[in-house]
């Protein structure tokens, strides 16, 4: 069919069209837990590299199944690799967790407003992440701590089910041995063997060592967690527009065409999906907005 | 009336209409008009003037649309039906595009169609028809990103719009300030008269094309005094209108009244059907399906049109944002008339009065307007 000259191959068409994906080849699978799966790609054809900033995502389109939104879990100063890691919940993600290594996937992007790290230039920075909001943070944490001399202290929250659960495993074993970076975990349900905190990730706040008005936070999570975990900053004494949120919303198009991502005046796609918590406070209390 | 290549008002007898339509066609405009087609008026390709619903009107009220066939031998006297300029610029479906695949080769082709580059001339818009073009035209191609298909097929429109002598019993244009007669964005503005055996059109050229095109027209005499004459129709429409939106702080209003009651007493009568969002002109939103080919070879990507009135339109894992009806129906309250304004910097609403006549229970957008503004 790529003979037919009506017809364009997508080289030609994707800087007119953001409709249409480009294929990335899988390069590596990576196991994260039981239901969660990180995938490396590398650009085919003639796109060298995907340059992104943290908190924004790719529409990841599964051949003959669907498309979805999914944020780039990578090093943003490693353009060459692009990074996504996907929990497995329903079609598009469960047939996405089947692809073998060398298979094509579609990718749109990168779209949306990304974590405004600038505005976290000395100050503390705390990172609070609840299951998969781990994913799209790590991009952000990668860039803080590559500049690290550029922020007071640097926090890391993250909150999961079990410990079986528990994300990127590598990282936050070398993390950890940092002393430039305080990371505490917590788990819903503990098993035997665990000896870190138990409780939701909220009970981490008030302990954490970082100074609340001169602070700004990067929350990632689901949406009541992330409710409640402003509720808690702002207790400490954090100012809600320096706590930064990212929704999620049904997105079918990713630029503002479709329709499907609104929530209230906002589109998440393309105004969000990361929101200072004082613009979308009110509007996240509203029944089914 | 004449100034040098071009004429900007004309009047043009019954007779002769067909020379417009033959001008359109030596441009090479495929021409799409009013027709009556299964008991509505609907918007499908035109050769000639005998096509046009010569003596039909429509009568409109609350979930009721009608066409009754008179004596009179009037070519516009009726509204708006079913169809807008949506259905050719915003199909509701296209395919995006299409997958190929060999082996671990995987190739994705934009289809033809989406290239596809026909001249359309549209005869018998309403001037809130152009304002819903206008609205469109921000939601497709005036922001950072572009819709292709859009793009495509606005480029090269020819627009021929009939202003309103007559008002629908549905519409409310005059609130919206969109009608019942246009202002801007046309090639040709036309007004019917029909009085003691006078038969004729007033042709006003809204752009060079439009205006040298009325010059190749057989003119008719005394057109002097007419144009400011036809003002007296415009005047009579909008008197004769029934319905309105008050729009004053409406935008401001909403946004604080999100939790108003009067959303649950419509809810309770909202069917969720989304009649209303298929035939309102502004509506744009749309999801994508994946076709595979029996064989596994080609899948095709293919956009239709949604509604947010359906429950799986704000589906995430975990289930609907909005599950309940009242929620839905707000979404489209509010957007058309307040949110709107926040994403594109107008309304939402061009008071075409469609999602009345419409709406198989009868729920009237602007009676909702007034309970919610108190
Ligand atoms: C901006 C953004 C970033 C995201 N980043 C990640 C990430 O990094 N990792 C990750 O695992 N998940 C992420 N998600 C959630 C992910 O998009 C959904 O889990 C996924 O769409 C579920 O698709 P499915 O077909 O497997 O599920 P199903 O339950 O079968 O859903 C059917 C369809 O509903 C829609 N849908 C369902 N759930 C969601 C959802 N939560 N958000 C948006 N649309 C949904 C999709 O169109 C989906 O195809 C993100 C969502 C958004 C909006
Ligand atoms: S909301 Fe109703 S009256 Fe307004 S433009 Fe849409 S269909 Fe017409
Ligand atoms: S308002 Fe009327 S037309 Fe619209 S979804 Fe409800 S019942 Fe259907
Ligand atoms: S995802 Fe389509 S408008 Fe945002």
């Amino acid at each position: 069919m790529a003979t037919d000259p009506k017809l364009q191959t997508i080289k030609g068409e994707y800087k007119q069209n953001p409709m249409i994906p480009w294929p990335f080849q899988i390069l590596r699978v990576k196991r994260e837990t039981e239901d969660t799966f990180t995938l490396e790609l590398q650009p085919t054809g003639d796109l060298q590299e995907f340059q992104f900033q943290p908190g924004q995502f790719n529409m990841l389109y599964v051949y003959g199944v669907g498309e979805i939104p999914i944020s780039i879990s990578g090093d943003p100063l490693n353009p060459r690799i692009l990074v996504h890691t996907t929990r497995a919940v329903g079609i598009v993600t469960k047939a996405m967790d089947k692809l073998p290594r060398g298979e094509i996937i579609g990718v749109r992007g990168p779209f949306g407003k990304p974590w405004p790290i600038e505005k976290a230039i000395g100050q503390d920075v705390v990172f609070v992440a609840g299951g998969i909001g781990l994913a799209p943070l790590r991009p952000a944490l990668y860039d803080v701590l590559a500049q690290r001399e550029k922020f007071g202290k640097v926090v890391l929250l993250y909150g999961t089910r079990t410990p079986a659960d528990v994300l990127f495993r590598q990282d936050l074993e070398h993390w950890r041995s940092r002393f430039d970076l305080e990371v505490y975990i917590t788990v819903d349900r503990a098993m035997s063997g665990w000896k870190g905190n138990v409780g939701v990730v909220t009970t981490l706040i008030p302990r954490a060592p970082f100074d609340p008005r001169h602070t700004v936070a990067y929350v990632c999570g689901p949406e009541v967690m992330m409710r409640f975990t402003a509720t808690e900053l702002i207790k400490r004494g954090v100012e809600a527009h320096n706590i930064y949120v990212s929704l999620e919303r049904n997105m079918k198009c990713a630029i503002g065409l479709c329709g499907h991502c609104q929530f209230g005046p906002f589109f998440v796609c393309k105004d969000g999906p990361v929101f200072s918590y004082s613009t979308v406070k009110d509007l996240l209390v509203k029944w089914e907005l | 009336m004449k100034e040098g290549k071009t004429v900007n008002a004309c009047l043009l007898e019954r007779k002769h209409f067909d020379t417009l339509l033959d001008a359109l066609k030596v441009r090479g405009y495929k021409i799409i008009g009013p027709i009556v087609k299964d008991n509505a008026i609907v918007l499908e390709p035109v050769e000639s003037v005998t096509q046009l619903p010569i003596g039909w009107v429509d009568e409109q009220s609350n979930g009721v649309y009608r066409l009754r066939k008179t004596d009179t031998p009037t070519l516009f006297n009726f509204t708006v039906g079913p169809h807008s300029l949506k259905q050719y610029l915003f199909p509701s479906v296209q395919k995006i595009f299409m997958t190929q695949r060999q082996g671990k080769s995987t190739e994705s082709t934009v289809d033809e169609k989406v290239e596809r580059k026909k001249k359309y001339a549209f005869i018998g818009l309403r001037p809130c028809e152009l304002a819903a073009l206008h609205i469109h035209d921000m939601v497709f191609i005036g922001g950072m990103y572009s819709d292709p298909v859009y793009q495509v097929r606005r480029k090269d429109l020819f627009l021929i719009v009939v202003n309103c002598t007559r008002a629908g019993g549905t519409c409310f244009c005059a609130s919206m300030k969109t009608g019942p007669r246009a202002e801007r964005g046309y090639d040709i503005a036309i007004t019917e008269v029909y009085e003691k055996n006078q038969h004729y059109f007033i042709l006003e050229g809204g752009s060079d094309r439009g205006m040298s095109l009325l010059k190749e027209l057989k003119q008719g005499k005394e057109i002097d005094g007419r144009v400011q004459k036809v003002q007296e129709l415009y005047t009579k429409a909008v008197q004769e209108m029934g319905k309105a939106v008050e729009t004053s702080k409406l935008k401001d209003i909403l946004a604080q009244q999100l939790e108003h009651p009067e959303y649950d007493n419509v809810g309770n009568r909202c069917l969720s059907c989304a009649n209303c969002t298929l035939v309102c002109p502004t509506c744009f939103c749309s999801t994508v399906e994946d076709v595979t080919e029996l064989s596994g070879a080609s899948a095709d990507r293919i956009r239709k049109w949604d509604s947010c009135f359906t429950l799986d339109f704000s589906y995430i894992h975990g289930g609907p944002v909005r599950l309940s009806v009242k929620s839905r129906y707000r979404q489209w309250l509010v957007h058309k008339f307040s949110t709107w304004i926040d994403q594109f910097g107008t309304f939402g609403c061009v008071g075409c009065g469609r999602c009345i006549t419409w709406c198989p229970v009868g729920i009237d957008i602007t009676e909702e307007i007034v309970k919610i503004r108190g």
